[in-house]
This record gives structure tokens, C-alpha cells and sequence, in this order.
């Protein structure tokens, strides 16, 4: 039944060369039909008739689609939590994820608080080079600030290849950051060509409502939903907002799980706001029902932050937001644990670790919801599953997109394949899946990656160690465009006035007075407001652009304007 | 000096029909005209309309066939006749002329829900009687009104006189202050308590107290602002609100390092004021966002006024409202937000409404009436005067879109936030606008502006009007129908309304004590003509008669219907349950003992406000049940004790079901 079949007519083992004749290549934009040839993990051609090297292994696709391989762009493999790590490392994780279609992960780097960015960097790479199975790229979560975390950031983004980092609003006391601290980051961020990840639900509230839960003796995992409404995570996601309005820069909100914070970033974009929404696998494809489920071990294992929404409507919704555009990319937040490890906290959910499985199932699941029902086609899945999350990271057109000189990650996709997820076949370790029992249409068949065949007939020839660092460069036109012409609109300007030299009262400043910031000084970057919002100009209409603005301190006897009189009424 | 409205067009309707130039709209495109198109009220017209309808309806058996006659000529002074009782009528009342008993003949009695012709007849500062040929005693001084409008005295729901700041004090103290609100028709105003951070609500409470007792002239309540938090502080509004008559506290989200709270302690006193029955006020601006934009203006060299509005931008305060209508929906805690001065802080509140929050806006005299262009004017002073937080909007469009809200039902109180500063205060600031003290005046101008920026453009009725003036402020701090309202056994705090009366608002004729006035040269239509306060006459032909101390603190009982209604239903509603489940047997993780977050370290103080009462999520927003609904809700939950057989058969770890 399988249509595709091999004709590897060298040495199948050595050959990097490739060709797949006959398919419907779908890129982002467009979809048409195209031989491709394949050779050092690089296409170097497509076109029909391609002239090719003899021995050359060859793909009979049959029309069936080509896309660039799916990118994972959140992903937690091999994460340490509390002196355990979470059951599927690089190798498992990335082989999860080829086998759902994706040939690239993005993965966090969360440095305890306290220790060195740098040194977590450099141990996530270790952990990635030795065991990963495709190409890889690390975002890196900012889980406390001062000036040294400044350097390591600036380092990390000229000479690591980093330019995605996260920051907390909730965990109180733990990951948490203040506003103040998130506007720094912001504004130092903006200025380097970075791109804010923000894990956005609202951390002092949560911990109030948590404590409240606890005494009220709801213990088990309905308590974790119960204390983090949607209503926190969508006020998150507004404060996020409008701090990277306030410091213009580009904004991105992992994690949306719920309606109300999706609505929220749907109208910053039509406000103007540079803002991404990744939804997950998880809020995709289930809701926050289970948790009600009578079984601890199912109930805990969708545990993950922030929840999974009750309302089962939700799921539909944000499929519509990703196929009208409003949100932008799809990740898995792929974290799972086994069912001893979510047990840590089976006498208090606030104790459960959090995460939930969605890396294989990911390409899968959007298609059946999203494709098959007809919001999106399949231009736009490969949009929200590759595209777009390779223009934010800046590793378009290397990623993808099908084209002459990307990489060699492709997928060729089986609309017609009808599977059941079960944890029983999954590639994960963990016990249970989220998506156990679902139906869903659409899947590889093929999978290529850096230009091998790492899938077929379902079988899997993966290579523990392959997996790439994919370095990203700061400064992604698909966020820094329009950054960087607003930053050019928007000077401030004073107004230049004659010295007030009435009486002054007497006061005390024993309060009020200067706003005391945080003592960290805020990198003078100069971040303007949005003048999509409104048509008046900020510089303010009465200035004429020629008058200089008065030099501080010196005091000028015959003002532009004429002398003010402070005493008359006018 | 260059006057909120531009310019003429020359002429006015062209390219575009007459109605929709003028309809529901103030636009400052368009000149002001006594007579233009068809939407615009000719003088005089609308109002003999509207009076037959009533004369007919309402006035029916009247049968001295009095003529209800408007005055229609305004260019020649405004009078109403006021007869004191003579000769023979005076021997029979044994008072002296300064009688408190006081007759209004002819009035059409407007109050929110409907508009009647009627007597009013006055004793001992209450309404005693409503009706037609009413019978009174002799000797009562008698008003005739002519059939204009008699509403209730406006109430002011936010002002700060006499403010201390920095060892200032606000330029007007309670008795001008009061004087000035009489004067714009504004027979009640409830101030702002402010205690600086360390000192006892209790006794900032009662220096209050002491003040505005000795120089009101009108009556008077007050708001306690919560500038700190901590369990004290919790008893302290215990005994406010049970002894003291305060129902209303105001948090704030701004002023870092001094007044602003953390979204942890707003919660907790949320929590607080939700079991006391009081309204959570809050200042809604981001503090933490605003001290750094402060911070790098001033390091741009952006010293003058024009600094405060670009450190605040509107964001900032929508930010900030969305925030604490988070936080109050959580807490299932009344909302009121203060100051609410831009298009997008509108909005939210807007929105939050139509989701079911119980929430409250309060725009005030200056949003309403000015917006922020002013910030950048040549002349520092005048600049200066302009300093509120938040800030006046400097889009030019906000002042009519907050009247439409207003008008809607969207917003629902005003106040004036009158808090001004003279120069020389103002000029602490002279070289750093963050040091400018805040606050602009408004009190005596709130209702002649809203009556011309909402009644004469069409957006509200006169009914509308009482409401956002009056008996929405008496109902949701529940003084009604005390206050906000002409009926019989309300306080006689009444104001014979001229809706033909123009003037241009000047400092040069306020009664405030500051040399600066925003409306400066604002041309506006409609103002008291006669203000009666506790019974008596303090305004009448342009004249006060104000009595320093004359006003009375008024307590106010917590748990107002109007607010208090759906919170307690909420409150009934929800409680959450816990799923009784089979004890977890299986393998457990060990853990490191490095403590990992979750536990929920809540503030060191102790969450105060932990009742079986809980806040409820709003269950407007979704049709599924959050408890969820399980068929064994029945079943109670046994917490400590091992079930053996739980029910629905014990919970096998490994099973996939």
C-alpha cells in the first residue's frame, strides 16, 4: 500500500545523495510541482528533469505533498527539575519528533536562579550535542537579572547564536520578574536585536489563590486549573503587551492556552503591536476536563502551566486564531514526566511537576484540526508548523522553506493516514499521553532530515549525536522591520520654554520626590510609542522643528517666543 | 490665549449634510451656533416641547391654569422670584426669616428615571412634601421656577481639598473648596483621606474629620486611600467601616516606593473590603512602568510638563485597569476605578462590564472637559496646571469618546478630582516635572461641562444627566435615596437647573484660590440658577451664601444594594470542590530538597481575608460549570482518612482509562 518506494541503486548506506521525483512541493506561499535533488544535507535543485549524479537513491513521491520539515519551537527535553530530569532526553525527544515530522526543535535553557546563564548554555549544549537526533537551537530563559546576566545575555547573543529569551511572570519568588525588571530586559533586549519569550500568566495571584485552594482542601491535580484561571494568564499577556510597547520590542507569548489571551494578542496585532502567539500541541488538541478525572495519574499528567483550559470550546478557538493568522507559530512545550515523578506531588498539586507530552503529535494534530476541517490550507500549516517560526528565529530561508540552498529537511506528508495516539506506541517514555484515544488524520511517511532518511514505513533510523546547534542570528526582519522604523519615527522632543522665575513654595522631600527606580540603571535605549494608535504626533504640534532645545542649566535671557510671564493668564 | 476649540470653518456644513455634522457629537471642527442645523436646539425649542408633553401628562388638574412661562431672553439677567412671607403671614411664623422651611412652586422635578412637574415643599433640610397644591404652613418662603428643572444636588465623588503634599497643602482648603462646588451646583462631595504611609488610617481619618467639619460648607463624606498593607492596617478598616461610616478604599497601582501596592497585597485587601462590603477603589497606572520611562525622559533632558504625559502614556493606565479588574474578578470584589481619563482605560472598563464584572468609571471634569495639548504650551505655568495622574490624553478626540461612554451607561459617576496646586506650588517642579504636584481643579465646573458636552450635543438626557451627576454616586456608595434624588424624605440638597445659562469658564471669576483654570475660556451652556444645600438657599441670582462648618459628615453603610446585589448571588454560587479520588499508591520520585517554587510563598503578612465566603470566577464568561461537574458530587470528600474502596473502584496508576 505504501506508494513511495526506494531505488537505491549504490551504496544506499554511504550516498547523501537524494531525489524525490513527483511531489507537490508546499512551501508557505505557494505549492506546485517539482522534482528535488538532495546532496550534502542541501538541496541543490529542483525543477523536472532534473540532471542528477548517477547512483543516485531516488523517491517516487506520487504526488504526495512535500514540506519543509516541521520546527518545534518550544520544546523542554532532558530538563532538570528538582534533581531529576524529565523522561525523555535529546535523544528520545528528537526522535518523537521526527517521527511526527518535525526535524528541528528549539529548546530552553532555564539556569537555576542564581547560577550563570552562560555555564547552563553551555551544559544545554553538552546534553544536545551528544544525543540529539536533528538539527537543534536553544532559546534561554532569563530567571533573575542584574548586570551580570546583562553581559551574559549581550555575549550570548553576539557569539553564542542566541536571540530568543524568556522571562517569568509568574512563579512567585522563584522565576518571577517584576515589571520594572521586565522592562529592562525589554528595553536591553530591543537593543540587541532580541526577541522577549514570555511566560505569561500572572504570579502573585496565583500564588494567593493557590494558598486559598490548599486551605480550602482541594489537593489533587483539579486544585492546579482552579488556582490559575485564564483570566490571570490573559492579564499577563496585556501587561506583557504593553511593556513591549513601552520599550518597543518585539514580543513573543509562549504557552496560550486559553481564549481571553488569545483575544488579548489578537488585538494588539490589529492594534499595531509586534506580538506572537504560540499555541501548543496540548491547547490545540485537548482541554482542561481531565483534570477532573478520577484517576490521579491521568488527572496529573496534563498538569502544565498555564493550564489547559476548562472550557472544552477552546481547543476549536485557537485553532481559528492560528489559521486566521492571529497567532502565529506552534510549539509542544514537550515536558513530560513519569507518573512517579508527577507523584511528588500527590498530597499537594502545587507540588506536580509541570508539563505534558506533544512533540510527535504536533504536525499531526494540526492538520486533523486545522487542515482537514478547513480553516487553514496547507500553505498555511506549513506556515504556522516551520515558516513562521524560522522568520522569527532568523533561520529563514535556511529553515523553513523548500528551496534551493536550504537544508535538506523535508517531509513527505500522507493526508489519508488514519492513526490512533496511544502511549502505547508512542515514541515518548512516558506513560500517558495527553491525546490517548484520539483519531487523527494525516501524517509522515517520509521524513527526511539533513538530507537522510530518518522515516519510512513507519520505521525509524535515527542517529543519536547528529542533532546541530543552528546558530540565530539577532535582528530577524520578520520582527525587527517595523521595530527598527519606529525606532527612527519617534524622537521625544522638550519644549524649549524661558526659565520659570516666579516664587517656588517651600516643601519637603520627605516623599513623593524623584521616582526612585530599581538601583540597576536602565540602558538609555529610546523605545517610542506605538504611533499605530493614534494620529497625533507625540513630539507635540506647537514645537517648530528648528528651534534647538535649550542646553540644560543655561539659562536664556531672551527665550525663543518671547519671554513667558508665568503671572499672566494666557 | 488659544481656546480649547479651534477656529470657525467658514462653512460649517459643507460637503456634508447638516445632521451629521452636528449629531451626538461636540466636535471642535464645528463652530458653535445658536441656530444651525436641525439637531441643534434652537433656543428655546426643545425645552417648551418637552414642558407640554409634561404639562399634559403630568401637570393634568392643574387648575389655576398657571403658564409654565420660560425665561427666553438671556441677555437680560437671570431671576427667579423668591418671595419672603410679609406683614401678617411673617407674625404667624414664630421663625425669623432664616427659616429652613422652603416651597419651590413650578419646577419640573427631574430625577434618573423620569421628569414631572410638581411642588416641593422643604423643611429642616428635608423634602417634607411633592406634590400639586401642596398644603403648607404660612410664612414659608417661596421660590417660583418657572417651570425650569429642579435636580437633585450634584455629588462629587472625588475631590482632595486642602491635600497635604510635601509639606504642602492643596490651594483649596474645605471651605473654598465647598464653596466652589456649591457654586457649580454640587451640593455634596466625598474627599479622599490620604494617611502617609505609616501613620494610622484611624487617626489621618479623623484629622480629616476635624478639618472639613470646621470649614464645609456643604455636606460631606469620605474615601480612606490604603497607602501600605499589613494586618493593622486590616483592623484599622474594620473599625473604619463599622464605626466610622467609610465603605470605599482606594489602593494604588502607581507612585512606586511610596503608595503602590503589589498585585499580591491589592488581592489581599480585595479580599479584605470584599467581606467588609465596601468598594475597592483603585489609581489605576502602572508605578513600576512609569518610574522608568520617568526616569529616561529625564535623562533625554525632557524637564517641563510635556515630560509627565509622554512618561505616562494611556497604555500604561489601561494596562493597570485590565489588572485590577483581574484582580477584583478573582476576588469577586466590587471595582471602582477613579480618574479614568483615556479612550483605551475606558475601553477595558467597557469591556469588562459587558463580561459581567462588577465594575465602576469614574471620568472626571478635566477628561471630560479638556484633553493634554496643553502639556506642551509655551507657558510653563499654564503647562503646569495641567498635571494630573493620569494624565489629560493628549489625543485631542478623547474628551467626546468618554462623553459617549458616559452617556451610554458605560461609565457611570463623575467626579472632579479637584486637587489644584498654585504656581509657586506647582513650581517644586520648575526644573523636573516628575516633582510637579499633581491635581487640577473641576469641582465647580463638573456639571455645567457635562450638561454641555452631553445634554446640549444630544448624547444624554436630563435624566441621564442626574445619573451621572447624582444618583448613580448615592447608589453605589449608598447614600440613596438619601442623596441623589427628589423625593420625599431626601435631604433638600436641590439645584434649580438653567440649561440656557452661558459663561466662560475663567480663572479670573472662579471660585477656586489657584491663578490657573484648564476650561480657561471654555464657553459653556447650562448652570445652576438657585442651589439649595440642607434646605437652604446658597446660591441665588450669582450670590453665595455659604457658612463655613455648616457641613455634615454623612456615613455610609457598607454592602450598597447597587454593587452588592450580584456579589453576594457570585458568592453563593460557586464553591469549588475537590474530586474524591482512590489514594495515589504508585512509586513516587524522590526530590532533591532544594525547595522548588511552587509552594506558594504568599507575603510574609499573612493573607487576611481567608472565609468560606470565596470569590467565585465569573461564570458570565463560559457556560461550563468550573466545579466540575462530576455524577458523585454528592459524595463528601474525606481528607485525611484512606478510602479502601473509593468510589467508582480504586484508581489503578497503571491503567491508561
Amino acid at each position: 500500500a505504501d506508494m513511495c518506494c526506494l531505488q537505491g541503486k549504490s551504496n544506499q548506506f554511504a550516498s547523501d545523495r537524494l531525489l524525490i521525483k513527483g511531489g507537490r512541493i508546499v512551501n508557505d506561499d505557494q505549492s506546485f510541482h517539482a522534482d528535488i535533488y538532495l546532496e550534502d544535507g542541501v538541496i541543490k535543485q529542483i525543477g523536472d528533469n532534473l540532471i542528477v549524479p548517477g547512483g543516485v537513491k531516488t523517491i517516487e513521491a506520487n504526488g504526495k505533498m512535500v514540506i519543509p520539515g516541521g520546527i518545534d519551537i518550544h520544546t523542554h527535553f532532558q530538563m532538570p527539575y528538582r534533581g531529576t530530569t524529565t523522561v525523555d532526553d535529546f535523544a528520545q525527544g528528537s526522535k518523537a519528533a521526527l517521527a511526527g515530522g518535525t526535524t528541528m526543535i528549539v529548546d530552553h535553557v532555564i539556569p537555576e536562579p542564581g547560577s550563570s546563564l552562560m555555564e547552563a548554555y553551555d551544559q544545554w549544549r553538552q546534553w544536545a550535542d551528544e544525543k540529539a537526533c536533528c538539527d537543534y537551537s536553544l532559546h534561554v530563559d532569563i530567571t533573575h537579572w542584574n548586570d551580570s546576566i546583562k553581559q551574559e545575555v549581550d555575549n550570548l547573543i553576539k557569539e553564542k547564536g542566541v536571540n530568543s529569551f524568556q522571562v517569568y511572570m509568574a512563579y512567585k519568588d522563584y522565576y518571577q520578574m517584576s515589571n520594572s525588571e521586565l522592562y529592562e530586559i525589554f528595553t536591553f533586549l530591543a537593543e540587541r536585536g532580541g526577541i522577549v519569550q514570555v511566560h505569561a500568566e500572572n504570579g502573585e495571584i496565583i500564588a494567593e489563590e493557590q494558598a486559598r485552594m490548599l486551605q480550602m482542601g482541594i489537593t489533587g491535580p483539579e486544585g492546579h486549573v482552579l488556582s490559575r484561571p485564564e483570566e490571570l494568564e490573559a492579564e499577563a499577556v496585556f501587561r506583557a503587551i504593553t511593556i513591549a510597547s513601552q520599550t518597543n520590542c518585539p514580543l513573543y507569548v509562549t504557552r496560550v492556552m486559553s481564549k481571553s489571551a488569545a483575544d488579548i494578542i489578537s488585538q494588539a496585532r490589529k492594534r499595531g503591536n509586534v506580538v506572537f502567539g504560540e499555541p501548543i500541541t496540548a491547547s490545540l488538541g485537548t482541554d482542561g476536563t481531565h483534570y477532573w478525572s478520577k484517576n490521579w495519574a491521568k488527572a496529573a499528567s496534563f498538569v502544565t502551566s498555564p493550564p489547559l483550559s476548562p472550557d472544552p470550546t477552546t481547543p476549536d478557538y485557537l485553532n481559528t486564531l492560528l489559521s486566521s493568522g492571529d497567532l502565529s507559530v506552534t510549539g509542544s512545550a514537550h515536558c513530560t514526566f513519569s507518573v512517579s515523578q508527577k507523584a511528588i506531588g500527590k498530597d499537594d498539586f502545587t507540588q506536580i511537576p509541570e508539563g505534558v507530552n506533544g512533540v510527535e503529535e504536533r504536525m499531526t494534530l494540526i492538520w486533523d484540526k486545522a487542515v482537514t476541517t478547513g480553516k487553514m490550507d496547507e500553505n498555511m500549516f506549513v506556515a504556522v508548523t516551520s515558516t513562521n517560526a524560522a522568520k522569527i528565529l532568523n533561520l529563514y530561508p535556511r529553515k523553513g522553506r523548500i528551496a534551493v540552498g536550504s537544508d535538506a529537511d523535508l517531509v513527505i506528508w500522507d493526508t489519508d493516514s488514519l492513526r490512533t495516539i496511544t502511549a502505547k506506541t508512542h515514541n515518548s517514555v512516558a506513560e500517558y499521553n495527553v491525546f490517548e484515544g484520539m483519531e487523527l488524520r494525516g501524517a509522515p511517511l517520509v521524513v527526511i532530515c539533513q538530507g537522510k532518511i530518518v522515516l519510512e514505513d513507519g520505521n525509524m533510523h535515527v542517529t543519536s549525536g547528529v542533532g546541530r546547534f543552528i546558530p540565530c542570528a539577532p535582528y530577524p526582519d520578520y520582527a525587527y522591520k517595523r521595530v527598527k522604523a519606529r525606532k527612527q519615527l519617534a524622537v521625544l522632543r522638550a519644549v524649549p520654554r524661558g526659565m520659570y522665575d516666579g516664587p517656588v513654595s517651600e516643601f519637603s522631600m520627605s516623599r513623593g520626590g524623584t521616582p526612585s527606580a530599581s538601583a540597576r540603571t536602565s540602558p538609555t535605549k529610546q523605545p517610542v510609542r506605538n504611533l499605530h494608535q493614534s494620529g497625533f504626533s507625540l513630539a507635540g504640534p506647537p514645537t517648530p522643528d528648528d528651534i534647538p532645545i535649550r542646553p540644560a542649566g543655561r539659562r536664556i535671557v531672551v527665550p525663543p517666543g518671547g519671554r513667558s510671564n508665568i503671572t499672566s493668564l494666557s | 490665549f488659544v481656546t480649547v476649540r479651534p477656529p470657525a470653518l467658514e462653512n460649517p456644513g459643507e460637503g456634508v449634510p447638516a445632521f451629521f455634522k452636528s449629531m451626538g457629537s461636540d466636535s471642535p471642527a464645528r463652530p458653535r451656533q445658536k441656530f444651525c442645523g436641525m439637531f441643534c436646539p434652537v433656543e428655546g425649542s426643545s425645552d417648551s416641547k418637552t414642558l407640554d408633553f409634561d404639562a399634559l401628562s403630568m401637570c393634568r388638574g392643574k387648575s389655576d391654569g398657571r403658564v409654565i412661562d420660560r425665561q427666553t431672553d438671556i441677555s437680560q439677567p437671570r431671576k427667579v422670584e423668591i418671595r419672603e412671607s410679609t406683614g401678617k403671614e411673617a407674625l404667624q411664623n414664630l421663625d425669623d426669616k432664616r427659616s429652613d422651611r422652603l416651597l419651590i412652586k413650578g419646577g419640573k422635578i427631574v430625577n434618573d428615571d423620569q421628569s414631572f412637574c410638581a411642588d416641593i415643599y422643604m423643611e429642616d433640610g428635608v423634602i417634607k412634601q411633592i406634590g400639586e397644591n401642596l398644603i403648607v404652613p404660612g410664612g414659608v418662603k417661596t421660590i417660583d421656577a418657572h417651570g425650569r428643572m429642579l435636580m437633585p444636588g450634584g455629588i462629587d465623588v472625588h475631590t482632595r481639598f486642602q491635600m497635604p503634599d510635601r509639606g504642602m497643602t492643596s490651594a483649596d482648603d474645605f471651605y473654598q473648596g465647598t464653596k466652589a462646588a456649591l457654586a457649580g451646583g454640587t451640593t455634596m462631595i466625598i474627599d479622599h483621606v490620604v494617611p502617609e504611609p505609616g501613620v494610622s488610617l484611624i487617626s489621618a481619618f479623623e484629622q480629616w474629620r476635624e478639618w472639613a467639619d470646621s470649614k464645609s460648607c456643604c455636606d460631606y463624606s469620605l474615601h480612606v486611600d490604603i497607602t501600605e498593607w499589613h494586618r493593622g492596617i486590616q483592623e484599622e478598616m474594620e473599625a473604619l467601616v463599622k464605626d466610622h461610616g467609610v465603605n470605599s478604599f482606594l489602593v494604588y497601582l502607581a507612585y512606586k516606593d511610596i503608595f503602590q501596592l503589589t498585585d499580591a497585597q491589592v488581592y489581599e485587601v480585595f479580599s479584605v473590603i470584599r467581606d467588609l462590603g465596601a468598594i475597592a477603589q483603585v489609581h489605576a497606572e502602572n508605578g513600576d512602568i512609569v518610574a522608568e520611562e520617568q526616569r529616561r525622559i529625564l535623562e533625554q533632558g525632557i524637564t517641563g510638563p510635556e515630560g509627565h504625559v509622554l512618561s505616562r502614556p494611556e497604555e500604561v493606565e489601561a494596562e493597570a485597569v485590565n489588572r485590577s479588574v483581574t484582580v477584583a474578578n478573582q476576588t469577586n470584589c466590587p471595582l471602582y476605578v477613579t480618574k479614568v481619563m483615556s479612550k483605551s482605560a475606558a475601553d477595558v472598563i467597557a469591556q469588562a462590564r459587558k463580561k459581567g464584572t462588577v465594575v465602576y468609571g469614574e471620568p472626571i471634569t478635566a477628561s471630560l472637559g479638556t484633553d493634554g495639548s496643553h502639556y506642551w504650551s509655551k507657558n510653563w505655568a499654564k503647562a503646569a496646571a495641567y498635571v494630573t495622574s493620569p494624565p489629560l490624553s493628549p489625543d485631542p478626540t478623547t474628551p467626546d469618546y468618554l462623553n459617549s461612554l458616559l452617556s451610554c451607561g458605560d461609565l457611570q459617576v463623575t467626579g472632579s478630582a479637584h486637587c489644584p496646586f498654585n504656581t509657586a506650588q506647582r513650581a517644586v517642579g520648575k526644573d523636573d516635572f516628575s516633582l510637579i504636584p499633581e491635581g487640577v481643579n473641576g469641582t465647580e465646573e463638573r456639571m455645567s461641562i457635562i450638561w454641555d458636552k452631553c445634554v446640549v450635543t444630544g448624547k444624554m438626557d436630563e435624566n441621564q444627566f442626574v445619573a451621572v451627576t447624582s444618583t448613580n454616586a448615592a447608589k453605589i456608595y449608598n447614600l440613596y435615596p438619601r442623596k441623589g434624588r427628589i423625593a420625599v424624605g431626601s435631604d433638600a440638597d436641590l439645584v434649580l437647573w438653567d440649561p440656557d445659562f452661558t459663561k466662560i469658564i475663567s480663572a479670573k471669576s472662579h471660585n477656586s484660590t489657584v491663578e490657573y483654570n484648564i476650561f480657561e475660556g471654555t464657553e459653556v451652556r447650562g448652570g445652576p440658577l438657585v442651589v439649595i444645600s440642607q434646605g437652604k438657599i446658597v446660591l441665588e441670582e450669582g450670590n453665595l451664601h455659604t457658612t463655613e462648618g455648616s457641613g455634615r459628615y454623612v456615613a455610609r453603610k457598607p454592602f450598597p444594594d447597587y454593587v452588592y446585589k450580584r456579589i453576594k448571588a457570585r458568592s453563593r454560587l460557586a464553591e469549588l470542590r475537590g474530586v474524591p479520588r482512590g489514594l495515589y499508591d504508585g512509586p513516587v520520585c524522590e526530590v532533591s530538597v532544594t525547595p522548588k517554587t511552587m509552594t506558594p510563598a504568599s507575603s510574609a503578612k499573612t493573607s487576611p481575608a481567608k472565609q468560606p465566603n470565596q470569590p467565585v470566577r465569573n461564570l458570565h464568561q463560559s457556560g461550563f460549570s468550573l466545579s466540575g461537574a462530576q455524577v458523585d458530587d454528592n459524595i463528601p470528600r474525606r481528607n485525611t482518612q484512606r478510602i479502601v474502596a473509593p468510589p467508582g473502584g480504586r484508581a489503578n496508576i497503571t491503567s491508561l482509562g
